[in-house]
This record gives C-alpha cells, sequence and structure tokens, in this order.
C-alpha cells in the first residue's frame, strides 16, 4: 500500500539572524530582502495620490491618511506602552479647535496652524490625560472615550469657538496634491519614528511599563512621567490627523469629536495586525476606502462592511501583517511524505 | 552597640479591612549586616517590604533612610535614593534577551546619574552585572531569551535589576525559594560577595538554614506583629517563635 502523499513543507527562515547583525548587509540579496517590504510600502504609499481616478478617490485617501495615523497612535499605546486608549476623537477634537482657532481669529496661515495644533493640542490632551495615567486597561479606556463626548457638550452650552455652528470658511490647501503629500509623507514619518522609539532604550522602559510596570517602579523610574511622554507623542500625532482634517475642510465643528476616530482605527488595528506599527496604517488603508466603495450598499452598507470585519477576525484573527510577515519569512514546497 | 542605622522602621502599621497585616513593626537596619525577616506564611513579610519601599501606603509609622523621613515617597523615588527591592514572583521581559531586561533599570535617573561609578555602554554593563551574580558569559547565558532561563537565573536576573542601580540596601523576597540546594548554595555566596561589597541587605525567607548561615540578624514576625528579634540561633530558642511555626501545645 502506497502511504506517499504531498503535503507543504514550510521552513522558517531565521528572521532573527537576517533582519539583525552583520548577516543582513553581507550582500546584495540580503539587503534587498530587508528593504523590499519597506520599500514596497513606501512607494506604494507615494504613488497611491497618482492612481486614484477621480478627486472623490483622492479626498478619500486624505480621510484614510488621518485613520491610519490615528492607528497607528492606537497600536503604539495598547502594544507598546501598554495604554488601551480611544482618545482618537479626542485628538482630532482638540487639533482641530486649536488650529480653527489660531486659523479664525489669529489669521495664521495652515504652515503655522498645523505645527502649533500639533504642539500645542498634544500639550492639552496630555494634561487632560494625566490625572488618569494611572489608571489602567479598561478604566483608562473609558475616560479617552469620556472626555470627546463631554467636549463637545460644554463647546454647545457656552457657544463658543462657533457653538453647534463651527466655524466655516477657514484656509484650505491650495491644492489637493499638497493636501495628499501632506498627509502621506507626516504618515510615513510618523511611521518609521515610532518603529524607531519603540526600539530605542526609552521604547524599551515603555514596553516595560506595559509588561510589569512594579518592576519599573522598582528600578526608580517614574512611570507616570514615561506613560505621560507616550502620551504627548501619540496625542500630538492625532493632534496634527485634527489638524489637517480642520484644513482639508476649511470648517471645524462638533463632529470632529465623533466617535469614528476612536472607534475606526481600533478596527484597523484588529484587521492590520495588532503590534506591528504598520499593520494597522495598511489595515487603515484597507479599511476606509473600502467602507467608502461599500456605498454602492446603500443603507446595508455598515452590514457588508461588518461582516468582512467579522470574517477577518474569524479567520485571520492575528491581523493581515503578521501573517504576511510569516509568509514572507517562510519558504513553502510541495514536499513527498 | 552605636552602629549606624541606614534603615530606621518606627512603627509601621497597615490593614487590609480588618485584618492587621502588618502591626506596629519597629527594627533598625544597621549599614553592612545580613538582616533576616521570617514567619509563617500570611505574617505580613511581604506586606512589610511593600511599606517600606512604599508599593503599598503606611496606615501609620515612619521609614528613615539615613536620617531622611521616606514614609511618604513613590516607590520610584525610594528605589532612587538606594533602597531598591526584588519581588517574589518575577515578570522579567520574556520575549526579549537576558541582558535586555536589565536595559531598563540602567537607563533609570539613579544609574544614568552614574551613582557608584559612572556608566559606559548600557549593553556592556548589563552583561558584566549578568555575569557578576553568576551567568556565564562563555556559555553565552547572558544572551539567552529570559522565557529560556531556568527559575534559577531567573532569580538572579531579579538580583541584577537591583544592583544595576548600585543600591545601598536590597531587600530580597524569598530569592532562596524553589531553588535546588546547589542553586541554593551559589546563591547564599552571591549574597555574601554582596555584603563584602558593602551592600546591606534584608533578607525575607523560609528557608532557615541557609539564611542562618547567612543573616548577622534575624526578626521574626506572626500575625503582623514582629515577636522576636536577635541573633539566629537565640531567637529559635524563644517559646513564642516555636510556637508560632510549630503551633501550641494544646492546639
Amino acid at each position: 500500500m502506497q502511504l506517499t502523499t504531498r503535503r507543504k513543507e514550510r521552513l522558517d527562515r531565521g528572521i532573527k539572524v537576517r533582519t539583525s547583525g552583520i548577516y543582513a548587509v553581507s550582500s546584495l540579496r540580503e539587503i534587498a530582502y530587508l528593504v523590499t517590504p519597506r520599500a514596497i510600502l513606501i512607494v506604494g504609499l507615494l504613488i497611491l495620490p497618482l492612481v486614484m481616478p477621480n478627486m472623490y478617490w483622492q479626498r478619500v485617501i486624505c480621510i484614510t491618511g488621518i485613520f491610519a495615523l490615528l492607528a497607528l497612535v492606537f497600536d503604539f499605546l495598547a502594544d507598546y506602552v501598554g495604554i488601551i486608549s480611544l482618545g482618537g476623537a479626542l485628538y482630532v477634537g482638540v487639533g482641530g479647535y486649536v488650529a480653527g482657532i489660531c486659523n479664525s481669529s489669529l489669521g495664521l496661515s495652515p504652515a503655522l496652524t498645523i505645527p502649533i495644533a500639533t504642539l500645542a493640542g498634544a500639550v492639552i490632551c496630555t494634561l487632560l490625560l494625566l490625572p488618569c495615567l494611572p489608571l489602567r486597561g479598561i478604566y483608562f479606556a473609558i475616560i479617552t472615550l469620556m472626555y470627546p463626548l463631554v467636549l463637545p457638550r460644554i463647546i454647545e452650552a457656552l457657544h463658543i469657538f462657533g457653538g453647534t455652528e463651527g466655524m466655516a470658511a477657514l484656509s484650505t490647501f491650495p491644492n489637493i496634491w499638497v493636501s495628499l503629500y501632506l498627509i502621506i509623507v507626516v504618515l510615513l514619518i510618523a511611521l518609521f519614528a515610532l518603529r524607531r522609539l519603540v526600539n530605542t532604550d526609552m521604547g524599551l522602559v515603555l514596553h516595560g511599563i506595559k509588561d510589569n510596570d512594579q518592576a519599573v517602579r522598582a528600578s526608580g523610574m517614574n512611570i507616570t512621567w514615561y506613560k505621560a511622554r507616550a502620551v504627548f507623542i501619540a496625542s500630538a500625532i492625532g493632534c496634527f490627523a485634527g489638524a489637517y482634517l480642520t484644513h482639508l475642510y476649511g470648517w471645524v465643528g462638533l463632529s470632529l469629536f465623533g466617535l469614528d476616530f476612536s472607534i475606526l482605527p481600533i478596527a484597523a488595528f484588529v484587521l492590520g495586525g495588532p503590534g506591528t506599527l504598520v499593520g494597522p496604517v495598511i489595515g487603515a488603508f484597507i479599511l476606509t476606502p473600502l467602507s467608502e466603495a461599500l456605498r454602492a450598499f446603500g443603507p446595508l452598507r455598515i452590514v457588508v462592511y461588518c461582516i468582512i470585519l467579522v470574517g477577518f477576525i474569524v479567520f485571520r484573527p492575528e491581523g493581515l501583517m503578521k501573517f504576511l510577515q510569516r509568509k514572507y519569512h517562510q519558504f513553502e514546497r510541495w514536499a513527498e511524505v | 552597640m552605636s552602629k549606624e542605622a541606614i534603615l530606621r522602621v518606627r512603627g509601621v502599621s497597615k490593614s487590609f479591612g480588618g485584618v492587621k497585616a502588618v502591626d506596629n513593626v519597629s527594627f533598625d537596619l544597621v549599614k553592612g549586616e545580613i538582616m533576616g525577616i521570617i514567619g509563617p506564611n500570611g505574617s505580613g513579610k511581604t506586606t512589610l517590604i511593600n511599606l517600606i519601599t512604599g508599593f503599598v501606603k503606611k496606615d501609620s509609622g515612619e521609614v528613615f533612610f539615613k536620617d531622611r523621613n521616606i514614609s511618604k515617597l513613590p516607590p520610584h523615588r525610594i528605589a532612587d535614593l538606594g533602597v531598591t527591592r526584588t519581588f517574589q514572583i518575577m515578570r522579567p521581559y520574556y520575549t526579549l534577551p537576558a541582558f535586555k531586561n536589565l536595559i531598563v533599570p540602567l537607563y533609570s535617573p539613579r544609574a544614568r546619574r552614574g551613582v557608584g561609578g559612572g556608566l559606559g555602554d548600557r549593553d556592556a554593563v548589563a552583561i558584566d552585572l549578568l555575569e557578576e551574580v553568576g551567568f556565564e558569559r562563555d556559555a553565552y547565558v547572558p544572551y539567552k531569551l529570559a522565557s529560556a532561563l531556568p527559575l534559577g537565573y531567573l532569580k538572579r536576573l531579579e538580583l541584577s535589576r537591583c544592583l544595576a542601580l548600585k543600591p545601598e540596601v536590597v531587600i530580597g523576597d524569598e530569592v532562596f525559594s524553589g531553588l535546588s540546594m546547589s542553586e541554593i548554595a551559589s546563591m547564599v555566596r552571591l549574597m555574601e560577595k554582596l555584603q563584602m561589597r558593602g551592600i546591606t541587605l534584608i533578607m525575607v525567607e523560609h528557608r532557615l538554614r541557609e539564611l542562618f548561615l547567612l543573616a548577622n540578624r534575624v526578626m521574626v514576625m506572626n500575625f503582623g506583629k514582629k515577636i522576636a528579634e536577635g541573633i539566629p540561633g537565640e531567637v529559635m530558642g524563644s517559646k513564642e517563635v516555636r510556637e508560632a511555626y510549630l503551633g501550641t501545645e494544646e492546639g
């Protein structure tokens, strides 16, 4: 009786060996092995605006960039600092309003309002979140969710910053190309900067806070201070997204505190692969355009969207990026058994 | 005896609900000594450590480190002054090589100030530290993933996390527990080495035999109270201590 069958044999390449140390730069082939995925990402993102068929889809890319930044920040806080933050809406709202106020009251141009909103917004968000930093897990998440619910009510009730109407007729970007490439370049910089940060010694401390904060405290480090620094970095990126959104539409309103900005990045994070930083970015670049494309389904749009999301969670719970990474680092061949 | 007390604990108490976990405990730690704290399970030894190092808030009482009141300081400030502790339950960063685990304490303000000598390259310093506590460099043990290390090495890793801060006082929470006899023997030698270097040690232990070889002085706790203090042989002679360990004659 013959028992030979064919089965797929998988060989893991020595990932650690191939991606670190002298071996990684030992030959052009090895360099290419490392550079290719990064090059695909960078070139892909830079080309993306050029292949969009029309103005509408170019706009979609701009919005996608915002969600990608927020997803990136969520992943950074959740997987590298151990803070579950649903503060996307808070960052966008604060950043957007700071930029809007600078633009309408002080008459500053977007070239100034965006950096100001990024830094000032990050300071405001960090100060708002500072008292709750000792909280952990779901408790911190609830607080971050509370702010975007409370702040618009305050604006509404006090009729400040344009009240329910918001502030209209703000400066917009000179043309669509500026807005497209601004967000994509910032996204790439933020992505690679965070990847670098998490591998520095400070990144190790942040990771230590996630794994075992008691040991970090016993090592003589003020964990609240380190968490505050991480939140500052995250909210700076988030506030940039908000300021950018403001000038993309030339309008600021209460919808900047919309919970979409808190929730959608989490979907992108789950889809893309938690803990990979690049995964959530890719997740956002799939989900946001997908949700636009599904407009054809009319009211059923959300249903289809959810089915796709659930499908991913059930069949690829590790996330897209981890799956791709594994495949990339694996040889696969048919073997006779 | 007028030796210099490096750490003075005065009337420290803590209740959890109705249970007095630590009840009015006072003691002096003399610079350079090894002091053992023993007692049955649940007698409040670990809570006492938590109170001294600030991880749990005291209900009352004060702790002085070199005449400075450290009662109200948060844990990281106390560690920053040089009073460090190990944890009974170690949670190293399992996904990292052993030496990378020490980057966190070496990155701390105290280590970066260069207390007790400056620092070079952090990775190199970390590997030196691990070699000191018995990670064989020639066998590449410091480079192994923390998840691949046996318990004995993890205990030493936890100890070296304290040593990375160049501490003056190290409080070890059950350093010997779960170790084999030969591992304990080498741990005893390591503790002696630390004492020679001028580090003052408090050791909370259940392994009395090994502790008594090391300790200059022993304090016994039961039900949160200090019931005896003295040199090891003397303390075990006391009736109260024997009752705490073996039970009273009636019951």
